[in-house]
């Protein structure tokens, strides 16, 4: 190979080159139509297998605007939003505890990401779903005499068990934030006399939530799918009311299909404002992701392996 | 003249290693010092904590009335809290090598941020302030701009206007033109000359002969953490009496 090609190059002289607007032929890749052909080929058999399956599509279609679906659809919305708010405050304020120079205050936060990352999610909810069980009633001096079992309700179970879970990691996500922000912002800040609250809330903390926006797009994805883990503890979101439609009439799969719809809607809207609030939120800085719509995503080349 | 700094026995240790060995500086009001030394012999370190971003394990130093970091009285320097040194550090301006401008603000948002928050300076009030520095820098037209959108001499014009709307005391300078391409040093160093032309008491850590030959009233050199020589630029640069001086000015000079 080698030597014919330098043997083409030694045949070559000068006189016999062409002019200008030689026509050049590109290199063809038929592998990338062959492989292309394959997948195509494995996604319509994988279409057609389902649509020939024992699933009767009109009871998809007749319970995906269900009132029973879209009201527990509501309440999957309604918990993910408070679960995610949940953790983001609690993420800020551990991840804050995290690098404070008071070391008990240090350990406070590592324990709490030790303890919470360190047990599955579901096994937390069953928890707060139970708490009743440790401490029947909740009795706070001047502010709440309560049974616990009126106040730790399926739906304050569900958020506390989620944004506890959540706010673990995303103390280790803030610690990491802050630690990325250049230590010359925070000395700039001292210079012009900002104390230290100052600094933190207008310089450091305003570029940490730049640098975690991605994640917390993800956070936000992550927390709608993980809401339906509410389901087991009677919480009446989507994928409850759900099961509690196939115990009845046996349309397992149909509403399961049902649930996957308007969660993948769900994360499909969720995708778009990450997009743009990253585009936004990127106006001054140079890691602003590439000027194309959201939905030219699926055909971009993924730059980096994303942070899970 | 009279004193606006005086530096008593500052001495600063990173671990087991000495970086500063009890250090002694007198800075008269209006005067321009230049810190000139090899690096590694602490003059940043040195400048650092004479506003105190790095604590001195020893000595302390005077500015304009008060002690920097302490309360004297009845004979011992009692630590001040956190919110009364930076009270004191605003009264010292500061520009970095790394020019360390919010990356978050436009520039207007940069020199404004300080008078506001520190001061407490009303936004329209901070603002008018802000661009009469900005015109004085040459940056007035980049107001709106980001730091990103800069380039580094035009970043450092940026960072001396935001040091000076906090109308501090005297200047601080850390290597401001090292982090520069050659050709962006000039336009930097002219904003510097004009400060120092007004009467800014300035103390400038640089690699900048010429500046300081032609700009300051005294020059210090610094090796190994102690101050070899100090006098007019005219005496220190072309004829030192310590022989490490004269080999690094051979070096830097050549």
């Amino acid at each position: 190979m080698q030597q014919s090609f330098s043997k083409t190059l030694a045949t070559l002289s000068p006189a016999d080159l062409p002019g200008r607007d030689v026509t050049v032929r590109r290199l063809r890749h038929p592998g990338r139509w062959i492989s292309g052909g394959i997948v195509l080929l494995l996604l319509a058999v994988i279409v057609r297998a389902f649509a020939v399956g024992q699933i009767q599509w009109t009871v998809v279609g007749r319970f995906l605007t269900a009132e029973v679906i879209i009201v527990g659809f509501g309440w999957t919305l309604l918990i993910s939003a408070c679960a995610l708010a949940l953790g983001v405050a609690l993420g800020f304020a551990f991840g804050i505890m995290r690098l404070s120079e008071n070391p008990i205050l240090r350990f406070a936060a590592w324990l709490y990401v030790w303890v919470f990352r360190g047990t599955p999610v579901l096994l937390q909810l069953l928890i707060w779903f139970n708490i009743a069980l440790v401490f029947p009633r909740l009795y706070i001096p001047g502010l709440v005499d309560a049974r616990m079992v009126d106040v730790v309700t399926p739906f304050v179970a569900a958020v506390l068990g989620l944004g506890v879970n959540e706010g673990s990691y995303l103390t280790e996500v803030v610690r990491g934030g802050i630690g990325a922000v250049d230590r010359g912002q925070k000395e700039a800040a001292h210079t012009l006399g900002m104390t230290p609250g100052q600094t933190m809330r207008r310089i450091i903390l305003p570029q940490t939530l730049r640098l975690i926006l991605p994640v917390l797009g993800n956070s936000a994805i992550g927390m709608l799918k993980f809401s339906s883990l509410a389901a087991t503890i009677a919480m009446g979101e989507m994928l409850n009311a759900a099961q509690r439609i196939y115990f009845i009439n046996g349309a397992v799969i149909e509403l399961l299909f049902v649930c996957a719809v308007w969660y993948l809607l769900g994360t499909t809207v969720l995708s778009i404002g990450q997009y743009y609030l990253e585009r936004h939120f990127g106006r001054d800085a140079s890691a602003a992701p590439a000027g194309r719509g959201w939905f030219a995503g699926w055909s971009r080349r993924p730059a980096a392996p994303e942070e899970a | 003249m009279s004193l606006a700094v005086k530096a008593v026995g500052i001495r600063k240790s990173f671990g087991s290693h000495e970086v500063l060995k009890g250090l002694d500086l007198d800075v008269s009001h209006g005067e321009v010092l230049c810190i000139l030394g090899p690096s590694g012999s602490g003059k940043s370190t040195f400048l650092r904590c004479i506003n105190h971003l790095e604590t001195p394990n020893g000595g302390y130093v005077w500015v304009d009335g008060a002690i920097m970091g302490y309360d004297y009285a009845r004979g011992t320097l009692q630590e001040l809290p956190v919110k009364r040194l930076r009270a004191q550090q605003s009264q010292l301006g500061m520009v970095f090598q790394h020019f360390n401008l919010f990356a978050h603000r436009t520039v207007l948002g940069n020199v404004i941020e300080g008078p506001m928050v520190v001061r407490g300076l009303k936004r329209s009030e901070a603002e008018a302030r802000a661009m009469d520095l900005l015109e004085q820098v040459g940056m007035a037209g980049k107001a709106q701009s980001y730091p990103s959108q800069l380039s580094g001499g035009q970043k450092q014009r940026v960072a001396i206007a935001r040091a000076l709307a906090m109308q501090p005391r005297v200047m601080l300078f850390d290597e401001p033109t090292s982090a520069l391409d050659p050709e962006l040093v000039g336009e930097v160093l002219e904003v510097m000359r004009t400060l120092a032309r007004g009467g800014t008491t300035m103390i400038v850590v640089t690699h900048e002969i010429g500046f300081a030959r032609e700009v300051a009233d005294r020059v210090v050199v610094m090796i190994d953490g102690e101050i070899r020589e100090i006098g007019a630029p005219g005496d220190v640069l072309s004829n030192p009496s310590d022989p490490r001086v004269r080999s690094f000015l051979s070096r830097v000079l050549a």
